[in-house]
């Protein structure tokens, strides 16, 4: 298995979303190497051997200069750079392959797994060593990270390769099958749909401060609805087509509020907008917020709002659905094709999200059952069937590259 | 002594469904039940859809069989929604109808105008759509009816109280295993606590081996033939009375397709089946008729022919249902008194049971998507914008009232 990350060592769902599967695997019986480009405890980890390919803190897994932006990446092939210069993302991932390639030679595995864009050179390699079946699981593509069609060339070359060298590619959503399938003109049979799933016991019960949104709170009392969302104020988050909307439904329903959890490059474009819509005093910034602020902007929230443009998967709704939130969610975003509980709506169409609220907003039995009836259908979302579908890939893979 | 017939009835209904009408439209516009686009939800689409794959071959069929076998026979109910659409966008499917009741060997079932629950909201409502069918039937058939059936075979004692007190000589419900115990469906009974009315009760099994099974591969009896369901039926009323096959019209050519072959599978049964001189065909007056009832049924709860729980609960069993009906019916008296008969069908339009069966979510939260037979892609969107219309039957209400109050000021 070839990662970038894993908890408690992660920014984001890859590496929770590597640990759960991986756990999930073991019990099923697979014996896992799970390769990480950073040296570090992880002490919840007992079910897979986990092999440090660099000396670095869990810090510098992007390189020493800091966190990993495409925009910023140098363009370089791994015989442009040097292994030894840990200054640079690239120097970091051609020591993470020259370890691969130490490894496998040891010992060859039964299947490669390696994850998003970051360990696909690892894994081409590990496939020419060794002819064990590669798979490449895709959580984000260069396209869903850029928002745009542009991105960083050399990543788009590097997922092309990894997706074409592939023997199975394992696609987060319908949503990232298409992309793959439309972008980069893989086959659509060699593409396998295995959605995420979540661990409700890792988000806990833990008791909701009242006190972090008080003044959203005495709005509540007085009738109005929260509406939030949690996430980066990127392009590919569909934001502005969000406050557009907001306006809209202010329109036929004056008490509404719109919490904006998170930061961005876009919070100024944002700000000005809501101004300039006139609703300025409905919709909140809370600016970056982690831990318990991060936790309370869901529990505050009666109605939650995915308004990507494109999300390859999209947890954070999974979490809100937990917090009791009713979804609103964008036929462009992976999470809306597992719910059916739920509101859909194409990401532009800003008068069907306004319709939408203000729905749920001057109903409460149509919020009831929202929030009711998703929880049925998030609670059964299971990492072990993650695990099934993956080792019935890898028993397939086996098989057809031994004939 | 009578002979032993089949009662074949089928239940012919199109709801108006409502088009997808936003916040933005409520207090704007009025058109709820005009989609023009591409999806189910146009009206008249259906409607022309259903015409060619169900009604008018079917009733071709339905005519030869009469012109072929003088025992045939057959019972409809036919809605008013249905009625009213058919005159704007098939009118010859209305006419090959009364072609079939002209041979005097078709009845005519009496139910509500609107294919509503009105019974379990308001008897004077009720009672109101019931009068407003036995007009339309009148004026487009020009006959009376005598037997009833209330929206999707819902029954309960005191709706057979009721219908043995309003005149009717009989009332048709699911003939549900619970209820009738040890006893077969196929006889004639009489509900409990009544004077006159007789009680025919659906043959399930043998009707939804056509209805629901007909079509499908995974059935061991799959494909079944005119032959087969001959004996099978010969074999159900033998030392008995009749068979109710009770189901949809739209069974034929639309939920089991043409090429399916139930066209032609329903043709052999009816000459395979008079073919046996002991056998007839009622219409569900003449059963009632022929043969005296065996015993008394109760049914307390309610009954009705859906699904495996057989009762209200697709159409009533969540919150949104309830809420939505809850509101529509609570208007009643205000909406009759406004005087304004536009707002009144409108009003009226939105109590056909179909409207509030799409926001049924038993089958998402039991995983079973697929069984949610929708216009809509949720339940949760019938619902949105089913109450964007009834808000806006509300604000003509007040438009109106606000209209009254000024003349009468003035």
């Amino acid at each position: 298995m070839l990662g970038w990350e894993l908890p408690p060592h992660n920014s984001g769902g890859l590496g929770v979303a590597c640990y759960h599967m991986s756990k999930a695997l073991a019990l099923q019986g697979a014996s896992i190497d799970f390769v990480v480009p950073y040296a570090a405890e992880h002490p919840d980890v007992d079910f897979m051997t986990i092999h440090p390919a660099t000396n670095l803190g869990p810090l510098a897994r992007y390189g020493l200069m800091g966190a990993y932006d495409s925009k910023y990446l140098r363009q370089l092939g791994l015989d442009e750079v040097e292994a030894h210069d840990l200054n640079d993302m690239r120097g970091v991932q051609k020591r993470y392959v020259q370890f691969v390639e130490e490894m496998v030679k040891k010992q060859a595995p039964d299947a490669i797994h390696a994850h998003d864009w970051l360990t696909m050179e690892a894994g081409m390699r590990a496939k020419e060593l060794t002819s064990a079946p590669l798979i490449v699981h895709v959580h984000a593509t260069e396209f869903d990270r850029s928002g745009t069609d542009a991105g960083n060339p050399l990543v788009h070359e590097i997922e092309y390769q990894g997706l074409m060298m592939a023997d199975r590619i394992i696609a987060v959503s319908n949503v990232t099958k298409n992309i793959i399938v439309r972008k980069y003109g893989i086959p659509a049979g060699k593409i396998e749909v295995i959605y995420n799933a979540i661990d409700v016991a890792s988000l806990g019960s833990h008791g909701y401060d009242m006190r972090t949104y008080k003044y959203l709170e005495s709005l509540k009392e007085e009738g109005y609805t929260i509406v939030s969302t949690v996430t980066r104020f990127t392009i590919q988050k569909g934001l502005t087509h969000f406050i557009r909307a907001a306006a809209r439904a202010s329109e036929k329903h004056d008490r509404l509020v719109f919490l904006l959890a998170g930061d961005g490059e876009q919070r100024n474009e944002l700000i000005s907008l809501a101004a300039d819509l006139g609703i300025a005093d409905k919709v909140f910034f809370t600016g970056f917020v982690r831990g318990k602020q991060w936790r309370d902007a869901y529990n505050v929230a009666d109605i939650f709002v995915m308004s990507s443009v494109s999300e390859p998967f999209g947890l954070t709704a999974l979490e809100a659905a937990h917090y009791n939130s009713a979804l609103i969610i964008t036929r462009q975003s992976g999470v809306g094709e597992i719910l059916h509980n739920i509101f859909r709506y194409d990401f532009w169409d800003t008068d069907v999200l306004a319709d939408q609220i203000v729905g749920i907003a001057t109903s409460p039995s149509l919020a009831h059952e929202l929030r009711q009836n998703v929880k049925h259908e998030y609670a059964q979302l299971s990492w072990h069937d993650v695990a099934r579908q993956c080792m019935d890939l890898y028993g397939q893979t086996k098989s057809k590259v031994a004939a | 002594m009578s002979k032993r017939g089949i009662v074949l009835y089928l239940h012919v209904h199109q709801p108006l469904r409502v088009r997808e009408y936003s916040v933005f439209d409520t207090a704007e516009r009025h058109d709820y039940f005009d989609a023009t686009d591409d999806s189910d939800r146009n009206n008249a689409k259906v409607l022309r859809k259903v015409a060619d794959k169900s009604y008018r071959p079917m009733n071709a069929l339905l005519e030869k069989l009469l012109a072929t076998h003088p025992e045939f026979k057959v019972s409809l109910s036919i809605t008013g929604t249905f009625m009213e659409q058919a005159e704007k966008w098939a009118p010859d499917v209305l006419e090959s109808f009364k072609r079939l009741v002209a041979t005097g060997r078709v009845e005519i079932v009496s139910e509500t105008y609107y294919h509503s629950l009105a019974f379990f909201y308001s008897l004077e409502e009720f009672e109101r759509q019931v009068e407003m069918h036995r007009d339309k039937v009148r004026e487009l058939f020009g006959v009376e009816t005598n037997v009833f059936r209330n929206t999707e075979l819902s029954y309960n004692n005191s709706l057979a109280k009721w219908a043995d007190d309003y005149g009717f000589k009989g009332i048709l419900a699911e003939g549900w295993d619970p209820i009738l115990g040890w006893r077969s469906p196929n006889f004639v009974y009489k509900p409990v606590g009544t004077k006159n009315i007789a009680l025919l009760l659906k043959n399930y099994k043998l009707s939804d081996d056509l209805a629901f099974r007909f079509s499908n591969k995974a059935w061991e009896q799959w494909p079944l033939n005119a032959d087969t369901y001959s004996e099978w039926t010969n074999a159900s009323i033998t030392d008995k009375s009749v068979i109710n096959l009770f189901m949809d019209y739209e069974t034929f050519g639309e939920h089991q397709w043409h090429d399916t072959g139930i066209f032609d599978f329903f043709e052999h049964f009816v000459e395979r089946w008079l073919s046996n001189p002991a056998n007839t065909f009622y219409t569900t007056s003449e059963a009632i008729d022929a043969h005296q009832p065996v015993g008394e049924i109760d049914m307390p709860h309610t009954v009705t022919w859906a699904d495996t729980e057989r009762d209200l609960t697709a159409w009533l069993g969540n919150s949104m249902q309830r809420e939505a009906l809850r509101h529509l019916y609570a208007l009643e008296d205000d909406i009759l008194r406004c005087g304004d008969a536009a707002l009144i069908g409108d009003w009226r339009k939105l109590q056909t049971s179909d409207h509030v069966y799409y926001m049924c979510t038993k089958w998402f939260t039991d995983g079973d998507v697929h069984a949610y037979f929708s216009p809509y892609d949720s339940p949760y969107d019938a619902f949105l914008h089913f109450m964007n219309a009834l808000r806006d039957v509300r604000y003509r209400l007040m438009e109106n009232q606000r209209f009254k109050g000024g003349v009468l000021d003035g």
